[in-house]
């Protein structure tokens, strides 16, 4: 170990919490209320270790030996330094930059929906916000949403009125581009009945120096919502990026997500879902990490009701000296019958040195469900190496292109044309595949 | 077609071959001379499948004596994409779904690769487009394949389909057809069987590995021979394939006891 002190957790989170006070206070005083509650929930928590359970593979200790602050600069970037971030189909964009608002980078496009930032949008949609926001994303035992909430400003919204369609993507980018500071990305998208909206959850860096971000994301969807999630997270090579998404959803609801985790040194990815009656989800899911990369994913599917269907397929190439976890918990209540459930783990181990921890976990506590889960871990197929040589393909080749592919199945599903071409040109580039 | 004074493609003498120690192949004697089509048919486990992934350069299988001339050249010694450069041609039973990758990019790239070891000049994205929606009509496929992943989600019919437009494009010397008619309807079978037939030429031959009969009513062999334990133990014209369809295997089995005690 080090000669650098390791700051006790208490008086890491004190400094992480200094500037707290420095946040204006707002009019509403359920969001003062809301932050105060967080902030009090910070001091009751601590940074997880090893040994706590959930974190059991993941070391903090990196992080908790920086000192961070808040970007206080203000935001110099031209739309020119960020236009190759932007998505073709997605005309409506809200950008942060260090997790600040940055008007004048976004564009809003599309109209009948509530979209943008929650400083704007906050007296005139008080009360629905009241009804959401931080109410989905729970405190309890996670130290980081805490912070967020603690932190709790700048915002990306998105709201639907019912029975609303919005066929055009619509992409929050959050950029980093600043070192050692930490910026609270907060997202809250609420589908009101019959509703339908893609969003793009996109996270970048213009630098490769060390930074945290520490972003929360709710997600609402009411009775026969629709909702694609597409979550890209692409930070600098040196970052550590700490996120948890809560998805909410109602009867016969449909919520489905595809997460990319490819940047960051370390990064952590919460999911949880919460069924209802016949709604269904996919929680689909790629991490593709090399070198000395750290990327966990946690995940837990709540069957509370009956008749619920979710299907998840997570995959992980791993190179390098790289590590990856995956937890997918599948919970099934008490009462939850015919709930239909498919898990899949798979992963492609691409050194001897590269490592990786998966486990699945079903919970059943009901007769008459479905249920199926399983994991692999491996190489490449050898029958598949052997077809692509026999078209005369080198074996070099045959094995960039399979390992490609192995990660393009996640990369297929994301349902924005251009995302899905741009991010599989990028697992070719670090695959090495040639076309 | 039998053509006179044709030149042997592949010559196969006294091969073993095992896997992990197993010998599969035993004393494995059999020619090809261009233009030729030759049917290798025998009951599940006679050795027939592993003998077409022998000939492709499978790296599971170790070959323990024998030899196996390819027009003339030592072929052992080449690995399977340098067989693929060469001229051999390997149709899968189960061929392999590639997500992620484009079939147009993946079928330029194998005819590419064939092209440059050839010594002749590679297409363009735009020319490869034409050449290629040329060969698929000859097996009446939908120009939407070129758009999809390779072989993701393609029916059986149409993977096997997607083989022969391979093989159309490689223009191989030898085609080894390893059970090309599994998993195809009638419709199906008819098509690809018509592709093949296209493709015969005198210069080239093929072998079709199969464990029925159905295939050959529609590409007609000019030598079918059984397999039993690893090695040929009849061999005889298209007829052949009739009367196995009648009988069953068994009653070759028995003929090549009796020959082999008289032998002895």
């Amino acid at each position: 170990m080090s000669a650098t002190t390791i700051q006790p957790s208490s008086v890491y989170l004190q400094d992480l919490l200094a500037s707290q006070s420095h946040l204006a206070v707002s009019q509403q005083a359920w969001l003062n209320n809301l932050r105060g509650n967080a902030v009090e929930a910070v001091s009751e928590l601590t940074i997880p270790t090893l040994r706590d359970e959930e974190w059991r593979f993941t070391d903090l200790s990196m992080l908790t030996k920086m000192s961070l602050q808040p970007a206080h600069t203000a935001i110099n970037l031209e739309a020119s330094d960020i236009k190759h971030f932007h998505i073709e189909e997605a005309t409506t964009r809200l950008v942060f930059v260090d997790g600040v608002y940055a008007p004048t980078l976004s564009n809003i496009e599309v109209q009948g929906i509530v979209v943008g930032n929650l400083a704007a949008e906050l007296a005139k949609n008080s009360a629905l916000l009241q009804q959401h926001l931080g109410l989905h994303a729970s405190l309890n035992g996670n130290v980081f949403t805490a912070l967020n909430t603690a932190y709790l400003h700048d915002a990306a919204l998105i709201m639907l009125p019912r029975n609303t369609q919005i066929k055009a993507p619509i992409h929050l980018l959050f950029i980093a581009s600043q070192k050692d500071v930490v910026s609270y990305p907060r997202t809250l998208v609420v589908a009101d009945n019959d509703c339908e909206v893609t969003v793009i959850e996109d996270y970048v860096s213009l630098q490769d120096e060390a930074y945290f971000t520490n972003a929360v994301t709710e997600f609402v969807l009411a009775d026969h919502a629709r909702v694609q999630h597409t979550r890209v997270q692409r930070e600098g090579a040196k970052a550590f990026h700490i996120g948890s998404c809560a998805a909410t959803l109602s009867r016969s609801s449909n919520y489905q997500s595809v997460s990319v985790a490819m940047g960051a040194r370390l990064s952590r990815y919460n999911l949880n879902i919460k069924m209802a009656e016949g709604s269904e989800c996919s929680a689909d899911g790629l991490a593709l990490i090399s070198a000395r990369q750290l990327a966990d994913t946690h995940t837990l599917i709540d069957h509370a009701q009956p008749h619920g269907t979710s299907r998840q397929l997570h995959k992980c190439i791993v190179g390098g000296a790289a590590h990856a976890v995956f937890n997918g918990k599948i919970m099934v209540r008490h009462g939850a019958i015919k709930t239909d459930s498919e898990q899949s783990s798979k992963t492609l181990l691409l050194t001897d040195k590269a490592h990786v921890d998966t486990k699945p976990q079903l919970e059943i506590f009901n007769d008459d469900v479905k249920c199926t889960h399983g994991a692999t871990i491996g190489q490449l197929d050898n029958e598949e190496v052997f077809y692509l040589r026999s078209r005369g393909v080198s074996e070099e080749q045959a094995r960039n292109m399979l390992t490609y592919a192995f990660g393009a199945e996640v990369i297929e599903r994301i349902p924005v044309v251009s995302l899905k071409r741009s991010l599989e040109k990028t697992v070719m580039q670090q695959t090495s595949v040639q076309l | 077609m039998i053509y006179p004074n044709s030149k042997t493609i592949l010559e196969v003498r006294n091969l073993c071959a095992s896997v992990e120690g197993t010998p599969i192949l035993k004393n494995m004697n059999f020619t090809v001379k261009s233009g030729e089509i030759h049917a290798i048919m025998g009951p599940n486990g006679s050795g027939k499948s592993t003998f077409s992934k022998v000939l492709a350069g499978h790296p599971d299988y170790e070959i323990t004596s024998g030899t196996v001339l390819f027009e003339g050249k030592n072929l052992l010694e080449l690995a399977a994409e340098e067989r693929a450069r060469a001229g051999i041609f390997l149709a899968f039973q189960y061929p392999i779904e590639i997500p992620g990758v484009n079939n147009s990019q993946f079928l330029r790239l194998t005819y590419n690769t064939a092209q440059t070891h050839r010594g002749k000049e590679e297409l363009d994205p735009l020319e490869f487009d034409d050449f290629v929606r040329e060969k698929m009509q000859l097996l009446e496929m939908n120009p939407d394949f070129l758009d999809r992943s390779v072989n993701a989600g393609f029916s059986g019919g149409e993977k096997k389909r997607n083989e022969i437009l391979q093989m159309a494009l490689l223009e191989p010397r030898l085609a080894i057809l390893d059970e090309t008619d599994s998993g195809l309807d009638i419709d199906a079978l008819r098509i690809v069987a018509h592709g093949v037939n296209q493709l015969a030429t005198a210069d080239n031959a093929i072998v079709m590995v199969t464990h029925y009969q159905r295939l050959l009513t529609y590409i007609v062999p000019d030598f079918v021979h059984v397999m039993e334990a690893g090695r040929i133990i009849k061999s005889g014209g298209k007829d052949l394939a009739l009367e196995l369809e009648a009988r069953g295997y068994d009653w070759v089995s028995e003929e090549y006891k009796a020959a082999s005690r008289v032998a002895a």
